[in-house]
């Protein structure tokens, strides 16, 4: 399916095998990028995927950990944005990062405004602004300020200002539109789309992150998809489907993954939680839900269909407006997490940065916490008791750590994510919540963490697993329920739990 | 530290038989690190004292008490002291508490005018006095936790309308009384301490029980290093803040009762005057950080003794009392840049490129 590109004329800009690493986390793996002059270049991925360290580096804010940056045949290093500034590579973030209390014209040209005998020259910089915004096809008051503007014209603005042309740099070669329509209405998508075919036809190469696929459709000439910080592949926008974009964000790989059963195939097993039309605002819409005693069950959908917004809901983050919950057989209301724990539910999150872990804490620290807040602030588990329950699982899950006492986040984000789990299972609950368990994580964590999930469920446990990869939700899930746009779309089991079923599911008619 | 790829190259057996080889050595070498700086810094405070005046650590024994200059030190470091301790829990959720000098004079107001009517018993008169001093911490916690004001303002505005709060007690006068029972607590001794300092080796005591015989310290420090992550585990990071301020009006409380005790009134545009800013400062000095996370009481405690000798060395020294605040600044700063990592690292290259050229030349 994928058709690599083969273009005789050398690409603008060539980004090969970059490496990026965090503390803890392998943020890009040989990731790669290639752009040519003239041309919309989508860059797609979930959340996650590496999309955005991988602008970073091309734009000179964080340093590569390896491999090369070619400009023309020029490899290049940029120690600062400003680098990147001069060799003609230009950003617009996805807030518009502008000084709203500033006039039109003076955000244009901010830092290179025309002077004239040392002041700047407001005369002439309204004249130049008046001829940038011009080629935009935007005839506006370039001296009022810009927060009398809206959000789109705001927006086109900053893009003029990426262009404009800046003392002492080389004009824009390359331009990194950073999820631009993300606050846009479709009138003034097309008004911005206008102004990117303009640009491409000057020879700027573009780059155009977004979540909307209907618009990569839209403007695109070529897409590269990148998936947990790596490269998946680059096509031509024309011969690829949605449904194989879709299917290349989402994945194919782990196919030894594929061929194992289920958890536990128990033909009629009793719900351990049963949701029906619930409801929680905007994020959740009249959800049923039952979730099967001792198996795993699956959560798939692109981002922002309404996954996460699941599991706050189960777990007390979030409130619901509507509907009804039981769990073990009792009506239930949860308000904050701290009853879902009482009741048998955990949740290891989605972001193990901000929601998980506690970074300046120890290993054994981190691992009691859940327990110790389970029994109360005066009932202490003695740091013997910690002490053997980080012992115990340190090498259940195998975590690589020479002792306990290592603060979590000196680990790396594979051994992060089973300390979270170990403090989850230490509070044994019916139901574990998963979250994107396997989000940046190695590969090696990767198959142990599935391993895990099905001895969990043989053990008697229930799970719902959220994931963005569908293989490897069909190798343990004994149910997969389907999001889109908030509402649950499908249910899929026995014979139709296949990935192509689920990616069917996922894009829904519009395919 | 084990560097990362150490750790990855090694097989699980390894790694076993490393966390069994080291099972807390390598815990009480940390610990022992983060007490070295401040214990080191006190120590050559002390040690400049006492070639300025070789008689500084002489002690006499009158009148059923200790007398001398380190008793002296010890004793008026005692108020910060108990306002560092409550600063410490606050500074650990991420918070300031800036009212604490402000609380104090409350509180001593309230002692003051209630010794003044007379008819109350001196138990009654501290109880009252505590639980003015909790009031106003619960009214800094509601703020913080439940309006999800900016601990800096929500305490700023206690710290100016308190004193407003003190003089209105006080009718804008300085209350005197006359209470040899009360003033006792301030300048009365105990088995030959000051009682102050055994009111400090009380709270400090309670405190570190109630901090880390339970796992409230732990919830404190966990709260303070990712307060959303802790509402992810069940911890009600609200209530734990709300319990910090709770102490830390507590302590400032006890702190004003012994500075009030101890000139046997109440001055309410004086009493406790900047002295929050004291005790911050004692707090960093102790190590710990503004954004919150691990704390220490015993070090802030550590901390005030460092600011209190500065201080008196600055007295000893016979410089003119003009230079005391320039210099306290000074020292403060070279502590604080010691107990810096990055800035040890520097000093440590500094000294090796010298050493290399040195060689060279």
């Amino acid at each position: 399916m994928s058709d690599q590109i083969n273009t005789a004329a050398q690409p603008l800009l060539q980004l090969r095998q970059i490496n990026k690493n965090f503390p803890g986390v392998k943020a890009l793996q040989q990731a790669q990028l290639s752009l040519y002059a003239g041309e919309v270049h989508a860059l797609l991925g979930e959340n996650g995927a590496g999309k955005s360290t991988l602008v970073k580096v091309m734009t000179g804010v964080l340093q590569k950990d390896g491999g090369e940056l070619l400009l023309g045949s020029k490899a290049l290093s940029f120690a600062t944005p400003k680098d990147a500034q001069q060799v003609g590579i230009s950003t617009v973030y996805q807030e518009v990062n502008l000084l709203p209390n500033l006039s039109v014209a003076h955000n244009l040209f901010l830092g290179s405004e025309p002077k004239r005998f040392g002041l700047i020259d407001k005369k002439a910089m309204a004249h130049q602004a008046r001829q940038l915004l011009s080629t935009f096809g935007l005839d506006i008051n370039v001296t009022a300020p810009l927060s009398e503007f809206s959000v789109a014209v705001q927006q086109l603005v900053a893009i003029a200002r990426g262009v404009a042309p800046k003392r002492g740099a080389a004009c824009t070669k390359v331009l990194v539109l950073d999820e631009p329509t993300a606050s846009l209405d479709a009138d003034e998508v097309q008004t911005l789309f206008q102004v990117l075919r303009q640009l491409k036809q000057q020879g700027v190469a573009i780059v155009f992150i977004t979540h909307f696929l209907d618009q990569v459709y839209q403007i695109s000439d070529r897409i590269t998809v990148m998936r947990n910080g790596c490269f998946v592949g680059e096509y031509h926008t024309a011969s690829l489907n949605k449904a194989e974009l879709i299917a290349a964000m989402l994945g194919k790989e782990l196919c030894q993954q594929r061929h194992q059963t289920p958890c536990l195939v128990v033909e009629q097993s009793e719900s351990i939680l049963t949701a029906r039309q619930l409801s929680s605002g905007q994020s959740v819409q009249q959800l049923d839900l039952d979730l099967p005693a001792g198996q795993a069950v699956g959560l798939a959908g692109l981002l922002g269909s309404g996954r996460t917004e699941i599991c706050r809901l189960l777990f007390g983050l979030d409130q619901a407006d509507g509907g009804t919950l039981s769990f073990a057989g009792k009506a239930i209301k949860l308000s904050n997490p701290a009853q879902a724990i009482a009741l048998g539910i955990a949740l290891c999150p989605e972001d193990r940065k901000t929601q998980g872990m506690i970074a300046a804490l120890s290993i054994r620290e981190n691992i009691s916490l859940a327990l110790q807040a389970k029994q109360g602030w005066w009932r202490v588990l003695s740091k013997k008791k910690q002490q053997q329950l980080a012992d115990f699982y340190i090498e259940k899950l195998q975590i690589a750590t020479p002792d306990a006492e290592k603060p979590i986040g000196q680990l790396s984000g594979g051994n992060q994510q089973k300390v979270i789990l170990a403090r989850w299972l230490a509070v044994e609950p019916q139901l574990l919540l998963l979250d994107e368990p396997t989000r940046g994580i190695d590969i090696g964590a990767h198959a142990e963490i599935l391993q895990l999930i099905r001895q969990l469920c043989q053990q008697g446990m229930s799970l719902l697993v959220t994931s963005s990869e569908l293989e490897e939700l069909t190798a343990f899930s004994s149910k997969i329920v389907v999001m889109r746009d908030r509402k649950k779309v499908a249910e899929l089991s026995g014979e139709d739990l296949n990935s192509d079923r689920i990616m069917a599911a996922i894009a829904g008619a519009s395919v | 530290m084990t560097s990362e790829a150490t750790v990855l190259n090694s097989t699980p057996e390894q790694l076993k038989a490393a966390r069994q080889a080291r099972y807390s050595p390598g815990q009480s070498a940390h610990q022992f690190s983060l007490y070295l700086y401040p214990l080191l810094a006190l120590a050559l405070l002390l040690l400049v004292n006492l070639l300025l005046d070789p008689q500084f650590f002489s002690l006499q024994w009158q009148d059923g008490r200790l007398y001398g200059p380190l008793i002296d030190i010890v004793n008026r470091s005692a108020p910060v002291a108990l306002l560092a301790i409550g600063m410490s829990l606050v500074i650990a959720t991420g918070g300031i508490d800036l009212s604490v000098g402000a609380v104090m004079a409350i509180c001593g107001a309230v002692c003051a005018n209630l010794l003044l009517l007379g008819d109350w018993s001196i138990p009654a008169v501290i109880g009252l006095a505590v639980l003015t001093g909790l009031a106003c911490g619960l009214v800094n916690g509601l703020m913080v936790s439940y309006l999800g004001i900016q601990p800096i303002v929500a305490t700023l505005v206690l710290m100016v309308a308190g004193r407003g709060v003190a003089q209105l007690l006080n009718q804008g006068q300085i209350v005197t009384f006359q209470n040899p029972d009360f003033a006792a607590l301030g300048s009365g001794s105990f088995l030959g301490l000051p009682v102050p300092v055994w009111l400090v080796l009380l709270a400090l005591l309670i405190m570190q029980l109630l901090l880390r015989r339970t796992a409230l310290g732990l919830f404190i420090e966990a709260v303070g290093c990712n307060a959303k992550a802790s509402r992810y585990l069940g911890i009600d990071d609200r209530g734990i803040k709300l319990t910090v301020y709770l102490l830390a009006g507590g302590c400032a409380a006890l702190a004003g009762i012994i500075a009030t005790a101890d000139i046997q009134g109440s001055d309410a545009n004086n009493a406790g005057l900047w002295l929050e800013l004291d005790a911050i400062l004692a707090v960093v000095i102790g190590g710990a950080a503004l954004t919150g996370g691990r704390f220490s009481l015993p070090r802030a405690v550590i901390g005030v003794l460092i600011i209190q000798a500065l201080s008196t060395t600055i007295v000893v020294s016979g410089l003119p009392a003009k230079f005391n605040l320039l210099i306290k600044a000074l020292v403060i700063l070279l502590v604080l840049m010691l107990q810096s990592e990055l800035f040890r690292h520097q000093l440590k290259s500094l000294f090796s490129f010298g050493k290399l050229r040195g060689g060279k030349v």
